[in-house]
Parts: C-alpha cells; sequence; structure tokens
C-alpha cells in the first residue's frame, strides 16, 4: 500500500479526499487485505517440501481437474450459449421477453444453497430432468458442470448485451450495401466486434466457477478422486481441523484466481485500447 | 472587480499548461481569451474561479489576493463549458442553488430567493420554464439557465468557458449579441473562453491571445485583427497569405516582385516572410510594378465578398484573394484568367524569431 | 404463407430488409435454443422449488418455515445483512468517491484491492476469518483471553459476509461516477455549497439509482451466501444457522419438503430482488 502518494502541492477543490480515501483504505487493508495476508502467512509455516507434498497430493490433484475442467466446460458452455441468448434478446422480438430477460440474472439473486438442492432434484436420475436420460448426471462431473453452468450463465449475457446493443445499425447497412451476405456480416463485422465481450464474460464465468461451493456440493456427490472439487477439499480439510493443509491448498487457488483477474483486466485492456484508439 | 493575473504557471503532469502568464484586467471589462486547444486559455479561466491552484503565481482581485482563497469564498460566477445543470433539478432549483445552499446565517428568505430567481428567470427569458428540467429544453436554454445560475449569487466577476460551444451557429450570434448587451446592462467583469475568433472579434473589450500556455497578444480586437503581433496571432485571426522573400533596403523581394516594407531599412534578411490578409490583394489585369502573376483558379461566388483562389506563376503557391462584388464584376475575372497580384498591405516576419 | 407464429409480431424486425435479418429458419432455431436453454437452466429449477416445497402439503410447508430453528436461521439471516449491507454501502460510496473524483497515485491498485474479494473463493473467504480468529489463529488466544467469540458466532458471519459482499455497492457505483464526471461538482462549490451539501444535494441525487441498484444486489449475496458463511458459523442448530445453511442441514437429513420450504422464501425474495432492480435499472434509465 506504501505506493499510494497524495500529491500535496496542489490543493483538490473537492473536498473528502482524504476522508474518502483514508476510509477506503483503512477499510480494506482491515477486511481485505490483512485476511487474505493470513492465507501467505500462514504457509509460510509451513516448508516448501511440506507444502509441494500437500499441494501434490494425488487427491488434491484430482480435485483440480475437476474443478479446472468442470469450471472450463460451463464457462464454454456459457460462452456459447450465453452469446446466443444475448443475441436472441437484443435481436429477436417474442412474447414475455422482458420476464426472459429478467430472469437471466436469477443465479445472481438465487442463493447458491437454493439452486444447488433444486438442480440436483431436477437432474438426479429420478428427477423431473433426470428420468430421461439413461446416463447418471446428479453426482457426476456432469452435475457439477450444470451447477456451474447456472452459476455463470449472467455473466456472458451481461456483458455481451450491451456491446450488442451498441453496434451501430450503420456499419451493418454498410456490410450489407457492400455485398456482404447476412452471414459474411455476422461473422466478419459483428463477431469480433463482441469477442472482447465472450472473453470477457467467459473469463468471469470461468472465475466464479472455479471457486463456487454452496451449487456444486449437493449435486456433485462429492467423491474424492471423482466428484470432489477444490474449494469442498478445503472445506473437508478444515473440519479435520488441519489448518495448514486447507491454507496450503487456498494458497493455489488464490494464486490461480489471481492470474486469472490479471488476465481479464488485460483482455479489458486490449480492447478498450482497440476500440478507443 | 478588477483582476490581476501574476506570473501564473500551472503543469499537469508534464505537460505545461499555462507558463509565466501576467494579466490585468479593468473592473467592468469583458475579455475574451481566445486561443487553440490545449493553449492554456481554460486552465487560466479555472485558475481564477479557484477550481484550479496554480503552481507558481497570485491572483488578485482589487488587489486582494486570492491565491489561498477557496472558489466558494471568491465570489466568481462560473458557466461552465457544457452548463454543468445539475439534471435532476428543475430550472427554478438551479437557479435558487446558490442561495439555498447558504448557510443559515446569510440565507435569504424563501420568498425572496423566489423573486430573485423569478427576476433572473425573466432577464433571461425563461420565466415560463421553471418548472422544467434541463433535459427539456434547448442547447441555448440551458446556456441561459445556466447564466442565470452564475448570476443569482451576484458575482463580482463572471467566468464563462466556451460559452457557446456547443451550440448551432444561429443561437451562437443570437446569445452572443445578448451576453454584450447583458454585460453592458451590469457591467460585471467578465472574462470568457473561446477557440472561435469571430466570437472573440464580436463580442469582447479586449482579446488575450494564448498559445501552448504563454499569452501572445493582449489589444482591442480591431488592435489584434489589424495588427498582429506573430505568425501566430495572424494565422490564428483569419485566413492570410505568406509571401516569402528576401528583406533588403526596405524591401521584400522575391524574383520580380518586391514590395516597400516600412520601418524596416535597417535590416537585411535573407529569409523573411510577408504576412497579407486576404482582402489585403489587390488583383490587376495588366502588370504594373512589384506585382506577382497568378492564375485564377477557382471563385467563389457567394454573397457581398467574392473569393478568389490563385495560382502564383512564380512560385506554384496558392493564394487566397477577397473582393467586393463590385470589384469583381468591374475586373471581369473568370478561371484561367492570367492576372497580376499585389499586396496593398503587409506585415513581415522573421522566421527564426516565430516559429508557427 | 404460413406465418402466425409468435415471432411475426416484431414489428422493427419485420420491417428489416432481408440483408440485415437472417432466415427466419435461423430466427426460430436460434431463439428456440434459447429459449430451451433457459427452461432447462432457470425456469424449471425455479418451478421445481416452489413444487417440492409444496409436495408434501400445505401443513408440513407451514410447519418447516414456523419451526423455531427455521424462525431463529430467519432472523439471523436478517441481522447479519441488517449489518453488512449498510457497512458496505457506505464504503461503497467513500471508496466511489475516492476512485472517481480525484487522481492519486496507485488508483488502480486500489481499485483492484477493493474488486479482490470476488475473485476469491467464498471457501477462502471463510478461512481466512479462521486464521485470523479462530482458536489457533493469530488472535485466537488473545480473544480467547478475553472471551470474545467472533468465529463460530455472529461477528465471524457478519465479517465473512462483509468479505464476500464488499464490492458490490463500489462497483455499481465507480463507473457511474466516472461518466458523470466532476463538473456538477465544481459548480455547486463555485457556488458557495460546502462539500458536505454538494455531496447530499448533487452527488447523491445523481447516483441515487445506482446506489440502490448496488445494494439490492449486495443483499442479495448478503441473504444468500454460503460458502464462507458456512466455514465460520460452526452449524449450531439455532444460534449461528443462517437460512442457507439451515436448508443445507434439512436437506441433508432428506427433510426434502422442509428444505424447499425455506428455499421457496429465499427464491422469494430472490424474484423480488430480481423485480425490484427490472424497476430500477428502468428508472435510471428514464432519468
Amino acid at each position: 500500500m506504501s505506493s499510494l502518494t497524495i500529491n500535496k502541492k496542489s490543493r483538490r477543490i473537492i473536498p473528502g479526499f482524504h476522508l474518502s480515501l483514508g476510509y477506503t483504505m483503512l477499510y480494506v487493508s482491515l477486511l481485505v487485505v490483512l485476511p487474505l495476508s493470513m492465507i501467505f502467512l500462514q504457509t509460510m509455516s509451513l516448508s516448501w517440501q511440506e507444502f509441494w507434498h500437500i499441494i501434490t497430493d494425488r487427491r488434491v490433484v484430482a480435485s483440480y481437474k475437476i474443478s479446472f475442467g468442470t469450471a472450463l466446460a460451463a464457462g464454454l458452455i456459457n460462452a456459447l450459449f450465453g452469446t446466443i441468448i444475448a443475441w436472441v434478446l437484443v435481436r429477436y422480438q417474442f412474447p414475455f421477453k422482458r420476464l426472459i430477460d429478467g430472469l437471466v440474472d436469477l443465479p445472481f439473486a438465487l442463493p447458491t444453497a437454493v439452486a444447488g438442492i433444486a438442480l440436483t432434484s431436477l437432474y438426479a436420475p429420478k428427477g423431473w430432468i433426470g428420468q430421461f436420460f439413461d446416463f447418471k448426471i446428479a453426482f457426476t462431473p456432469l452435475g457439477i458442470i450444470i451447477a456451474l453452468t447456472f452459476i455463470g450463465l449472467p455473466f456472458v449475457v451481461r456483458t455481451v448485451q450491451p456491446v450488442l446493443q451498441n453496434i451501430q445499425v450503420e456499419v451493418e447497412e454498410a456490410s450489407a450495401s457492400l455485398g456482404a451476405t447476412r452471414w459474411q456480416t455476422i461473422w466478419k463485422v459483428i463477431f469480433p466486434e463482441l469477442i472482447p465481450a465472450i472473453l470477457t464474460g467467459f473469463s468471469l464465468a470461468f472465475a466464479r466457477a472455479l471457486g463456487e461451493y454452496g451449487s456444486v456440493v449437493f449435486i456433485a456427490g462429492n467423491m474424492p478422486m471423482k466428484t470432489e472439487i477444490t474449494p469442498l477439499l478445503i472445506m473437508t480439510k478444515l473440519e479435520q481441523y488441519d489448518y495448514a493443509g486447507a491454507t496450503a491448498i487456498a494458497v493455489v487457488m488464490l494464486v490461480t484466481s489471481f492470474v486469472l483477474l490479471f488476465t481479464i483486466n488485460i483482455i479489458q485492456w486490449l480492447a478498450n485500447r482497440r476500440f478507443v484508439h | 472587480m478588477s483582476i490581476h493575473i501574476q506570473n501564473v504557471s500551472k503543469k499537469f503532469g508534464s505537460f505545461q499548461a499555462l507558463q509565466d502568464v501576467s494579466l490585468h484586467i479593468q473592473s467592468g471589462e469583458l475579455v475574451a481569451l481566445l486561443g487553440p486547444s490545449g493553449s492554456g486559455k481554460t486552465s487560466l479561466l479555472r485558475v481564477i474561479a479557484g477550481l484550479e491552484t496554480s503552481d507558481v503565481g497570485e491572483i488578485l482581485f482589487d488587489g486582494q489576493s486570492m491565491t489561498e482563497r477557496h472558489p466558494k469564498e471568491r465570489n466568481v460566477g462560473f458557466v461552465f463549458q457544457h452548463y454543468a445543470l445539475f439534471r435532476h433539478m428543475t430550472v427554478f432549483d438551479n437557479v435558487a442553488y446558490g442561495l439555498k445552499v447558504r448557510p443559515r446565517k446569510t440565507r435569504p428568505p424563501k420568498a425572496e430567493i423566489k423573486n430573485k430567481v423569478m427576476e433572473l428567470l425573466q432577464l433571461v427569458k425563461l420565466e415560463n420554464f421553471a418548472e422544467r428540467y434541463p433535459t427539456q429544453l434547448s442547447g441555448g436554454q440551458r446556456q441561459r439557465v445556466a447564466l442565470a445560475r452564475a448570476l443569482a449569487v451576484e458575482p463580482k466577476v463572471l467566468l464563462l468557458d466556451e460559452p457557446f460551444g456547443a451550440l448551432d451557429a444561429k443561437v451562437r450570434k443570437e446569445l452572443r449579441r445578448w451576453l454584450r448587451k447583458l454585460h453592458d446592462d451590469f457591467h460585471i467583469t467578465s472574462i470568457f473562453v473561446t477557440h472561435d475568433q469571430e466570437e472573440a472579434l464580436d463580442v469582447a473589450d479586449r482579446i488575450v491571445v494564448m498559445n501552448n500556455g504563454k499569452i501572445e497578444q493582449i489589444g482591442s480586437p480591431d488592435e489584434v485583427y489589424t495588427n498582429p503581433k506573430s505568425p501566430f496571432v495572424y494565422d490564428f485571426l483569419g485566413n492570410v497569405n505568406l509571401f516569402k522573400g528576401r528583406l533588403h533596403n526596405g524591401k521584400l523581394m522575391h524574383g520580380e516582385f518586391s514590395i516597400d516594407v516600412p520601418n524596416t531599412e535597417a535590416h537585411t534578411e535573407d529569409h523573411a516572410v510577408g504576412y497579407v490578409r486576404p482582402h489585403d490583394i489587390q488583383i490587376e489585369k495588366t502588370n504594373i510594378a512589384g506585382t506577382v502573376p497568378a492564375k485564377v483558379s477557382h471563385i467563389h461566388l457567394l454573397g457581398p465578398i467574392v473569393q478568389i483562389e490563385l495560382r502564383r506563376e512564380d512560385t506554384e503557391e496558392f493564394l487566397e484573394a477577397e473582393l467586393p462584388k463590385e470589384q469583381f464584376i468591374n475586373l471581369q475575372l473568370a478561371i484561367g484568367d492570367h492576372v497580376f497580384v499585389k499586396p496593398k498591405q503587409l506585415k513581415v516576419f522573421i522566421p527564426e524569431d516565430f516559429s508557427i | 404463407m404460413e406465418q402466425s407464429t409468435f415471432l411475426q409480431k416484431s414489428a422493427p424486425t419485420a420491417t428489416k430488409s432481408a440483408a440485415l435479418q437472417e432466415p427466419r429458419f435461423v430466427r426460430y432455431t436460434l431463439t428456440a435454443i434459447a429459449l430451451l436453454f433457459l427452461s432447462f437452466f432457470i425456469v424449471l429449477p425455479l418451478v421445481s422449488i416452489f413444487a417440492a416445497a409444496f409436495q408434501s402439503g400445505v401443513d408440513v410447508y407451514f410447519a418447516a418455515i414456523t419451526h423455531p430453528d427455521a424462525l431463529a436461521a430467519i432472523k439471523l439471516t436478517l441481522i447479519v445483512v441488517v449489518i453488512a449491507v449498510p457497512l458496505n454501502a457506505i464504503f461503497g460510496v467513500m471508496a466511489a468517491w475516492a476512485l472517481t473524483k480525484f487522481h492519486f497515485k496507485g488508483k488502480n491498485l486500489l481499485l483492484t484491492i477493493v474488486d479482490l474479494p470476488f475473485a476469491v473463493s467464498p471457501v477462502i473467504a471463510g478461512l481466512i476469518f479462521i486464521l485470523l480468529f479462530g482458536a489457533q489463529g493469530v488472535f485466537g488466544d488473545w480473544l480467547f483471553a478475553n472471551d470474545i467469540k467472533i468465529v463460530f458466532a455472529l461477528p465471524g458471519i457478519v465479517l465473512a459476509t462483509v468479505f464476500v459482499t464488499l464490492p458490490f455497492v463500489a462497483r455499481e457505483l465507480i463507473p457511474l461516477m466516472q461518466t458523470q464526471g466532476t463538473s456538477e461538482e465544481e459548480a455547486s462549490i463555485s457556488l458557495g455549497a460546502s462539500g458536505w451539501k454538494t455531496f447530499w444535494y448533487v452527488t447523491l441525487p445523481n447516483i441515487k439509482w445506482g446506489l440502490v441498484y448496488g445494494l439490492i444486489l449486495c443483499n442479495a449475496r448478503a441473504i444468500g451466501e454460503f460458502g464462507a458463511v458456512s466455514v465460520v458459523s460452526g452449524h449450531i442448530r439455532g444460534m449461528t444457522n443462517t437460512m442457507p445453511l439451515h436448508i443445507e442441514i434439512l436437506y441433508n437429513e432428506y427433510q426434502f419438503s422442509a428444505a424447499f420450504a425455506v428455499a421457496s422464501i429465499m427464491s422469494i425474495f430472490a424474484i423480488i430482488t430480481l423485480i425490484i432492480k427490472d424497476v430500477v435499472a428502468w428508472k435510471s434509465k428514464s432519468n
């Protein structure tokens, strides 16, 4: 935090600089920076070998694979269907459109535990949807993907939608007047404009899915090596009072999340630079 | 109230917005700060208002230092470039704001505020719009609300940042006249910022031409237009033709062309540039001494003044001339005609001293 | 021609020329895909909650939601929300003010830190407070000696909730205040208003819908937070169980109808949230 220096030379006309900045810094220091730094501090108590041993344990590595794989799958599903949904919501008219548009935000508003039990009962072998499939969905990685898709859906729709809305009709008209087919216009003119938004939405959904816990624990079945996600493993270690183990795995997750956050920012920066010139 | 600006400098990061600017504005004057964008004119206005603090230098109102004073203690009315009207308040509330936010001791009673606001709205001819919101007004109406709002606190100084910048040409001209009249009625010391030379020439008592954070010239509109002190001012205040040549024995010469330049007998320069306004270009059909051969390349017949584009036959450079219609008809000019051109009046600058 | 389908209603799209419109069958297919996807992932889960809640009858439903443990959970959730949301609202306004009205070094770093809780798994959000205030935590001994309980008690639940919901209001206000700039505030101050009056009469009315929007999102997340609270609560029934935790316990005990009954209440909260959100979005747009 020492890099925050205040240029005292010029007086600020709008008041409240010191109060608001001081309050903000105190608040995030006490509630974000200090608590998060505990993770790294706690890990210091482990030797490198101990740390390495914990984070490369077979069961832990299996959980990374499951968490990463399912989050990636859910992110990709959302990137595809989220873009289609955004497209349909912006471009086409159909009954109850406004209601459906509003419902897209349900995953943001619905508690994850509620979503978890609802999805589990739907996709369980005897559930409304599960009964139509002759393979298991709930209690397999497929179930995890379903829960994570639910959680991440609004991210892609809500990042793509405004961009799509702001594309000027003239651009499409220009493309059409230059002889492009509708498909060429979509693929060569509209889609490239959407890519940064889709990527951002995908990254946000993916990042959220990596850490998601509430909705997944119910539908996953939580079998070690098969359907055990990393956050659940942290929880399990905590319940066994293995704080060092829980923290070591948390470090891996945190670093992954930070790298993701960083990537998202770079994507946005690149996208802005492209469009602002 | 008179304003003294003494040696003011201001930097934004590595950008020098103002560089040792000094200016004296007399009480009741209407002054235009004229310059291109980035010339420092808006920065200077904001420093006077106290919205920006200068790194160096002093601002004095009636001899009293304002440098350390907060904007609300300076008693200035500031009209913002995009008006900065409070968008959630009605026109009435916008104008009343400065009176309503006063501490209880100095706040006028409600009825008095109401009278005062209605008076001001009458002045800006918006008395029927009191209950409207800013978004329901046209650009010119918003501008007038902004002005009424600034006047409500009875400022001793009125500062306007590009007051007509966002308006269309017709409204702009109307408001210009109106501002001039308002100033003549109230005599508040006023400074406005503009990048439009026509606006500055039309409205102001005095014009301060700025460039690169420095003052280029201060003077009456006539002075800065007819007697620019630098090529920049020449160029910025209207169109100009350049005659390059050699300065010798009080004459500017180039090839066959030669013209007397008064008061330069003592100088000899190999590279001099003469600046000539289009209306100072004389066109002749016959060759007389000291003229340049040229060919008419384009004629704009529009209104009482005819613009003629010419191409010099010696240097291939383009010239622009303006003639009254009558004279144009007498000359019987047509595109492709070979003519002879001579500056009636010119001002010579030596490029080493002045780089545009 | 057969064109009685609902897509025919689309007045603006129907008038577009073929070059600016996809073929009809493409439009229908895409719309069908979108609606089907949303049905499977949004509509059906929502409907199933209410169906399951009333599966065993209205009596079971009301017994479940009036059970003392359920009422205690509702009460605890409300207490947590009432503390956490205003804290983050004040923070959000302060942070947005500092980050949008001024320029200073390290601004981007501070922005990133404000965003950080969004990037952290809820489980880790709980874990960090265990590491600070748990029995073996940094302040564990001191807290024990002074008989102060944070973890496995209300303060821990509040802290975890504050952490998880910290960015919501700030995130909503920062872009809004960024686009509004500072000229209205400058105008207010040049007209003689104090800083407080400027905030109250000029800034606040301009950001009010953004603030409400952020509050709603913050509120929804605070009510529903599961992972972080699960770690720090200790799952003491009737004491430290919030509504989501209560649902989990009921569900794990195979009291499905009761679990869904409590879930249905939370779903109603969620639907109300969506409605308010829609109204607010519409209001702020029309302003």
